[in-house]
C-alpha cells in the first residue's frame, strides 16, 4: 500500500499542484469567506474538469455548511471541502470483492483509445499475483491487430488467451472463452471488447448481445462490468458512463492516464451524477502502475500538505 | 458532433433574437448562459473568458443597439467570433517541392494516431498522391501489425522493419519511399505523455533527423480542460503545423476544437469522424461555426455528394427519368450512392435547421438494409416492371428478405409515389431526384 500511495501521489502531483494548490492558495489568501471567494472556487473547480453542475452542487453544499456551522477561518473551509469531496464518491460495493463464483467474469468496455487492453493486462497481472488462474478473451475482433495486442500481453504474462479470427463475432469468442474457462476451472475471465463510441446504437447493441451470451453460459455473470475512462477526457466522460451504464450495467470504473493529465476532476463529476464507484486507477506506463482506487487517499492526496502526506505514506 | 453545444446556443440565442431592443442587462444575461454552455462543452476556461469578453465588447457597440434586428446581430457576432476562434479559413497541408513530402503525426496515447494515419493516406491517395505509411510506434504491443493490417486493407505500402529504433525507422523510410516511388510519407509515432521527457526527446530527434514538412498534433476531440496543456507542451517541443481532432462522431461537444486553436494559434486541419477509413474531413472553420450554431453546412453536403456520386451514372439516370423508365434497379443504385456519402445522421446534420431537430432522433442506417433486402429478393424482371408483383410474389419477396408483406407493400407504394413525382417534374428542369419524405426511410 505504501508503494501504491507513493505512486498515486506522484501521479497526482499535477492535479495537486495545479488545481488544488491554487484552491488552497485562494482560500488561505483570504481570511473571510464571501461570495467572491466561492465564485473563485467555482472557477477553479471548473477548470479542473469537475464540470459546471458538480462544481455548483459542491459550492452549494459548502455554502450551506458554512451557514450552519458558522466557522471563522479558511482552514475550516478546507476541512469542509475535503469532507464534501470525499462524500461524493460512492462506496465500492461487492463489485470489487472477488465473489465465490468460479470463473469470476469481468467484462471490460469503453470508447476507443482509453486503454482497455493495457488495463486488462494490468488487471490480469494483479489477479495472477494473487495466485489466480486468469484467462483473457480477445473479443475486440474489429480493430486491426487488437487480437495480436492482447496476445502479446498474454504471452508476457503467461496467461491463456482465447481468440478467433479478426472480424468474427465477438459474442462467439466470449462463448468459447467461458466454455474453456469452465472446462479448465479458471478463476478469472477478463473479456476485452472493441472500443466503441457510446453514441453508436448498433455497437452498443452488440455489447448488449455479448452480455446476453455471457448470461447464457453463466447466469450470474458478468460479475464485474468495468468501464475504462480516459482521465484526460472532459465532460464527455459523464455521457460515456451514462450510456454504458444503461447498456451493460457498468458497476465499476477504471480511470486511466491519470499521470498525464493535470486534472482529476472528471471523477468527481461521475461520482456525483452517476454514483458508479471508481475501482482502479491507471498511472504511468508500467504493468505495476495500476492500483485499487481509494476515495479517501484520493481526496487526501489532493488536499493534504506534502509533509502530512509523507507521514501518512510512511505510516501505512 | 457539436449537437449539444449547438442546441444550447440556439436556445440562448433564440431568447435574444425575439427581443426588439437589447439592453446591457439582457446582453449580460445571455452572455452568462453562453459562457456556461461553452464551459460544459469543455472549452478551456481562459478561452471562454476571452470569447465572452470580445462578444460583449462588440455587442455593446452602438451599431448593434441601433440595428433593426439586434438579436440577429448578436447571433452574427457570436458566429463571427466562433469563426475567429477556430481560425479564419481552411488550411491545407504543405507539400514538398521535391518528394517525398514527410508528414509526422504525434499525440497522446489513444488519441487515434494510427487510425488517422491510415485515413490520411487514403485521403491523399484519392487526391492523386502515392502515400506510404511508416510504423514508428515501437512501444505499444502490435502497433506495427495494426498499421500493416490497415495498409493492407487499403492497398497502401507500409514500412515496418523488424528493428525497434523509431528514429532509424523514419530515416530509412525516406529512402524506401524514393525506391518505391511514393511521394508522401506518413510517420505514425507512438503515443506519449507531454510530460514524459525521454519520449518527447525521441520526437525532437525524429524531427531533427527527418525534417518533416508537416507535423500534425493528433488530439482526442473529447479532451477536457487539459487539452490546452498537452497541446501547448507538444507545440513547445515540436512546433507543429496543424492539429487533427479525432472521434468527432460521438456526442463530444467539441470544446477542444475551440480551445486548442485559440491557445496554440495552429490551425485545425482535419476532423476524424468515424470508424471507417474514409471518415475524414478537412476542417472548415466557417462551416463548423455554422454547424455549431445550427445553421447547417450545405457546402460540405454538396461536396460530399460530388465526391460520392458518379457523374456519368447521374446523367444516365436523368435520361431514364425523363423517359419515365425509372426502375427499382435504378432506385437501388441511388441508394448505394447515398450510402457512399457517409452515415445518414451526419448527412442530415448538415442540412440547415435539421441539426437540432435530430438531436434526439436516432437515424438508423439499417433502414437501408431492409429496403436493399427487399429489392434483392426480387427477380430482375420484377425490378424492371414492379407492376407484375402480385400477391403471391409479394409473399415470396417478404419471405426471401426476412421482412413482412406490409414492408414490401410500403416500398412499392413509395416507389410508385416517387415515379409519379418524377413524372410531374419531367417537363420542368430536372433538379435532383430527392426531396425529404420521398424516400422510404
Amino acid at each position: 500500500m505504501a508503494r501504491f500511495l507513493e505512486k498515486f501521489k506522484q501521479g497526482l502531483q499535477k492535479t495537486r499542484t495545479q488545481v488544488f494548490d491554487r484552491l488552497q492558495h485562494t482560500i488561505k489568501a483570504k481570511r473571510k469567506i464571501d461570495d467572491e471567494l466561492l465564485d473563485e472556487l467555482e472557477e477553479i473547480l471548473i477548470s479542473g474538469d469537475v464540470g459546471v453542475d458538480t462544481a455548483l452542487a459542491l459550492i452549494e453544499r459548502v455554502k450551506k455548511r458554512v451557514k450552519k456551522e458558522k466557522y471563522m477561518d479558511t482552514e475550516d473551509l478546507l476541512r469542509i471541502l475535503k469532507s464534501e469531496f470525499a462524500s461524493l464518491f460512492p462506496r465500492p460495493s461487492e463489485a470489487r470483492a472477488t465473489s465465490n463464483s468460479k470463473p469470476f467474469v469481468i467484462l471490460v468496455v469503453g470508447v476507443n483509445g482509453t486503454g482497455k487492453t493495457t488495463s486488462i493486462a494490468r488487471l490480469a497481472h494483479l489477479y495472477k499475483k494473487q495466485g489466480k488462474q486468469v484467462l483473457l478473451a480477445a473479443a475486440d475482433t474489429f480493430r486491426a491487430a487488437a487480437i495480436e495486442q492482447l496476445q502479446v500481453w498474454a504471452d508476457r504474462l503467461g496467461v491463456e488467451c482465447i481468440k478467433h479470427k479478426s472480424g468474427s463475432d465477438p459474442s462467439a469468442v466470449v462463448f468459447d472463452a467461458l466454455q474453456a474457462a469452465r472446462a479448465r476451472g479458471t478463476d478469472v475471465v477478463i473479456i476485452d471488447t472493441a472500443g466503441r463510441l457510446h453514441t453508436k446504437v448498433n455497437l452498443m447493441e452488440e455489447l448488449k448481445k455479448i452480455r446476453r451470451v455471457i448470461q447464457k453460459v453463466i447466469p450470474d455473470a458478468p460479475h464485474q462490468v468495468l468501464l475504462v475512462l480516459d482521465a484526460t477526457i472532459g465532460q464527455n466522460s459523464i455521457s460515456q458512463a451514462r450510456q454504458f451504464l444503461e447498456a451493460v450495467g457498468v458497476n465499476g470504473i477504471v480511470l486511466t492516464k491519470l499521470d498525464g493529465t493535470a486534472k482529476g476532476g472528471a471523477v468527481l463529476g461521475i461520482a456525483h451524477q452517476l454514483k458508479v464507484p471508481v475501482l482502479y486507477v491507471g498511472l504511468g506506463e508500467g504493468l505495476e502502475d495500476f492500483a485499487e482506487f481509494d476515495p479517501e487517499s484520493f481526496v487526501e492526496g489532493l488536499f493534504a500538505d506534502s509533509s502530512l502526506h509523507e507521514n501518512r505514506v510512511n505510516a501505512s | 458532433m457539436f449537437e449539444d453545444l449547438s442546441a444550447r446556443l440556439d436556445l440562448i440565442l433564440k431568447k435574444v433574437k425575439g427581443q426588439g431592443k437589447l439592453t446591457e442587462k439582457n446582453i449580460a444575461d445571455s452572455l452568462k448562459e453562453i459562457r456556461r454552455a461553452l464551459l460544459e462543452a469543455d472549452v478551456n476556461y481562459k478561452v471562454v473568458k476571452q470569447f465572452i469578453e470580445s462578444v460583449r465588447q462588440k455587442a455593446l457597440g452602438t451599431e448593434v443597439l441601433q440595428s433593426v434586428t439586434p438579436g440577429q446581430q448578436i447571433v452574427k457576432i457570436v458566429h463571427d467570433e466562433l469563426v475567429r476562434l477556430m481560425g479564419e479559413s481552411k488550411t491545407d497541408l504543405k507539400m514538398a517541392g521535391i518528394p517525398p513530402t514527410v508528414i509526422m503525426l504525434a499525440g497522446l496515447q489513444g488519441s487515434g494516431k494510427t487510425t488517422f494515419a491510415a485515413k490520411l493516406a487514403n485521403y491523399l491517395r484519392k487526391k492523386g498522391r502515392h502515400p506510404m505509411l511508416v510504423a514508428a510506434d515501437v512501444y505499444r504491443p502490435a502497433a506495427k501489425t495494426q498499421l500493416q493490417v490497415l495498409g493492407k486493407s487499403l492497398g497502401i505500402p507500409v514500412y515496418a522493419p523488424e528493428h525497434n529504433e523509431a528514429v532509424r525507422i523514419c530515416k530509412e523510410a525516406v529512402g524506401q519511399a524514393r525506391k518505391q516511388g511514393c511521394d508522401v510519407l506518413i510517420l505514425d509515432t507512438a503515443g506519449r505523455l507531454h510530460i514524459d521527457e525521454a519520449m518527447m526527446q525521441e520526437l525532437e530527434q525524429i524531427k531533427k533527423e527527418v525534417k518533416p514538412h508537416e507535423i500534425l498534433f493528433v488530439a482526442d476531440g473529447m479532451t477536457g480542460q487539459d487539452a490546452v496543456n498537452a497541446a501547448s507542451q507538444f507545440l513547445e517541443r515540436l512546433d507543429y503545423d496543424g492539429v487533427v481532432l479525432t472521434k468527432m462522431d460521438g456526442d463530444a461537444r467539441g470544446g477542444a476544437a475551440l480551445s486548442i486553436r485559440a491557445v496554440t494559434g495552429r490551425p485545425i486541419k482535419f476532423l476524424s469522424t468515424g470508424e471507417k477509413l474514409d471518415a475524414i474531413e478537412p476542417f472548415h472553420p466557417d462551416r463548423m461555426a455554422s454547424r455549431i450554431l445550427g445553421m447547417g453546412d450545405v457546402v460540405s453536403l454538396v461536396e460530399k455528394a460530388q465526391e460520392a456520386l458518379d457523374l456519368e451514372k447521374a446523367q444516365k439516370l436523368e435520361k431514364k427519368l425523363r423517359r419515365d423508365e425509372f426502375t427499382l434497379e435504378d432506385f437501388y443504385e441511388q441508394l448505394q450512392q447515398i450510402k457512399k456519402m457517409g452515415p445518414l445522421d451526419q448527412l442530415l446534420g448538415m442540412i440547415p435547421g435539421l441539426g437540432k431537430q435530430l438531436k434526439n432522433v436516432q437515424v438508423d442506417d439499417r433502414a437501408f438494409v431492409k429496403v436493399e433486402a427487399i429489392i434483392n429478393s426480387m427477380t430482375p424482371e420484377e425490378r424492371r416492371r414492379p407492376q407484375i408483383i402480385n400477391g403471391s410474389r409479394r409473399l415470396r419477396i417478404a419471405k426471401g428478405s426476412g421482412t413482412r408483406v406490409q414492408d414490401v407493400n410500403q416500398l412499392l407504394k413509395q416507389f410508385n409515389e416517387m415515379r409519379k413525382m418524377f413524372k410531374r417534374m419531367k417537363n420542368k428542369k430536372f433538379r435532383g431526384a430527392f426531396r425529404p419524405g420521398s424516400l422510404p426511410f
